[in-house]
């Protein structure tokens, strides 16, 4: 059946399990903000909102919720809500949000670094900033997508915490620690958490083909790695479907490309 | 009771030294002729107070600014900008002050309301403490005694933002989908030095003529000179009157990463009057 052949050669293509992966970390947000930067991160969100989250909320990337199943790039849209930057704001600062972002470096309690590589004064490379990073961290569920996962992302300490990790947020109020939460980080490897007795960073899962030795090595420092490490999830055809819908000219193949 | 002007004489009210607020976003509705009316003046050590986008790449890459208050800074579509790269590798931009997004518009905001202050808890635990050392906390007075913030008001003796429309009084428009944080750059301005620049300037009574009365959320007891600049904003963003100029922008950043494209950018675009300039990129 070339159906079936296809939807078993798509739902083995990296991208489309990065992207089931990126949904599953909206799993149980119920109606707040799904809210995602960049093509995989955002196409985690619509495909969270278009299959099992169905009350997330889901923006257009610019200044509106958007209502259906918006294509990535698609204009014709319905507004359901405005969110211009000072709504995010409030929003986020409220704790109806849960972001995912990118980071160019992160380490094992979870902070995180998309300022600048070397020292702060006169870095060897200038990034974008702290941006939203330091308010997202302590407000509300920040998980983290990393389209290239290597020990030059995963590193043992960032040259800048633009976002704050549990060790740091262990120095700070009871509030900040009962609201600081990252639920995920996404890898084109694999998918990690900080559930563990320390909150230090643990191998969730791997993806298809992905052994836990190829995340070690592209890890800068020492994971938590369970005794049995499951295989992550594939898309299923239904899913497979809404990702064509949600992102018909493959994008997401561009950035996350297959090993 | 006319407040119209032109961008020379806007600048010409500034002094090396002076902090200026720029409103926009990134590569978004930036005050851009206002700013390139700066670069040909003769004002320098300025303390730059922005979303920073191309308007903090240009003046970096002019050495106009002394110190920089900012979140980040770049081009949306091109995510870093090449001039402030180039500035901040170099260490030209003598001093920093990097802030939370959420922290520079509470900088602002208090600097609107005339308060010393704003609690917040962005920015605790980050990195933005290690880096800014003279920032303090306050605790709560009230039961929770939580350790929050105290964002140090901004205040500001220019601001530079670019609407829609305006009338020559100075009420003016937002027509696109965002704001951004203008209105505060005007609120915590000293009187003076608070210029609007527009795409149009219209009769006060045809102000609701294209959007809502929401959209007019910048009143005269707010501004103090408004110019008429249309195309303004080239090469961002400027909805609904026009997208940003893709092309033009990655010539812009083309030529940044290289000096010697660099000067012949600034001999092709910059060396003249806005009129030149505007004349310039349609020629292209």
């Amino acid at each position: 059946m070339p159906a079936d052949t296809d939807g078993r050669a798509n739902a083995e293509r990296m991208a489309n399990t990065v992207a089931v992966a990126c949904a599953e970390a909206f799993r149980g947000d119920g109606e707040i903000f799904g809210s995602g930067m960049g093509t995989l991160p955002m196409l985690g969100a619509r495909l969270a909102r278009a299959t099992f989250e169905p009350d997330l909320m889901v923006s257009d990337g610019v200044a509106f919720y958007v209502d259906g199943d918006l294509p990535i790039g698609g204009t014709d849209m319905v507004v359901e809500g405005w969110i211009p930057f000072r709504s995010v704001f409030d929003t986020l600062w409220g704790g109806r949000r849960h972001v995912m972002m990118g980071a160019s470096q992160i380490d094992r309690y979870g902070n995180t670094n998309i300022s600048n590589i070397g020292e702060w004064k006169k870095p060897k490379a200038q990034l974008l900033g702290v941006r939203g990073g330091p308010g997202n961290t302590i407000n509300h569920a920040v998980s983290f997508f990393i389209p290239r996962h290597t020990s030059r992302v995963f590193v043992e300490g960032v040259d800048m915490a633009s976002g704050i990790g549990y060790d740091r947020a262990a120095t700070l109020s009871e509030w900040v620690q009962e609201n600081h939460c990252i639920p995920r980080v996404i890898t084109n490897l694999a998918v990690l958490d900080f559930d563990t007795s320390d909150n230090r960073m643990r191998l969730q899962s791997v993806h298809p083909g992905v052994s836990v030795e190829e995340v070690a090595d592209n890890t800068g420092f020492a994971l938590v790695i369970p005794d049995d490490v499951p295989t992550s999830r594939v898309a299923t055809q239904e899913e497979l479907v809404m990702l064509d819908h949600l992102d018909p000219q493959g994008q997401r193949y561009r950035e996350v490309p297959d090993a | 009771m006319t407040k119209l002007m032109t961008e020379d004489e806007a600048v010409a009210t500034l002094e090396s030294g002076m902090t200026l607020g720029i409103g926009g976003w990134g590569s978004r509705r930036k005050p851009m002729s206002l700013v390139r009316a700066l670069l040909r003046s003769d004002i320098t050590d300025l303390t730059v107070v922005t979303y920073g986008g191309p308007d903090v790449g240009l003046l970096a890459a002019a050495g106009k600014i002394r110190k920089l208050v900012y979140g980040f800074v770049t081009l949306d579509s091109i995510a870093l900008e090449p001039h402030f790269r180039a500035a901040r590798q170099r260490g030209t931009i003598p001093e920093l002050v990097e802030y939370d997004e959420g922290m520079l518009q509470w900088g602002l905001y208090a600097g609107s309301l005339r308060l010393p202050f704003l609690p917040t808890r962005a920015g605790l635990g980050s990195g933005v403490m290690d880096v800014n050392p003279n920032l303090r906390t306050v605790t709560s007075p009230y039961a929770d005694g939580e350790e929050l913030l105290a964002v140090p008001a901004v205040r500001l003796d220019a601001a530079f933002v670019h609407m829609n429309r305006a009338d020559a009084r100075g009420n003016a428009q937002f027509l696109g989908p965002d704001i951004y944080f203008d209105d505060l750059y005007l609120g915590a301005c000293e009187t003076g030095r608070r210029f609007v620049s527009c795409e149009r300037v219209v009769p006060t009574k045809n102000l609701l003529d294209e959007g809502t009365f929401h959209t007019l959320r910048i009143n005269r007891a707010m501004v103090d000179g408004v110019i008429e600049s249309p195309n303004g904003a080239h090469f961002t963003s400027c909805e609904p009157d026009y997208d940003r100029d893709e092309g033009f922008q990655t010539e812009y950043a083309t030529a940044a990463r290289d000096p010697e494209i660099w000067e012949s950018f600034v001999g092709k675009y910059l060396s003249g009057s806005e009129a030149d300039y505007q004349e310039a990129v349609n020629a292209r």
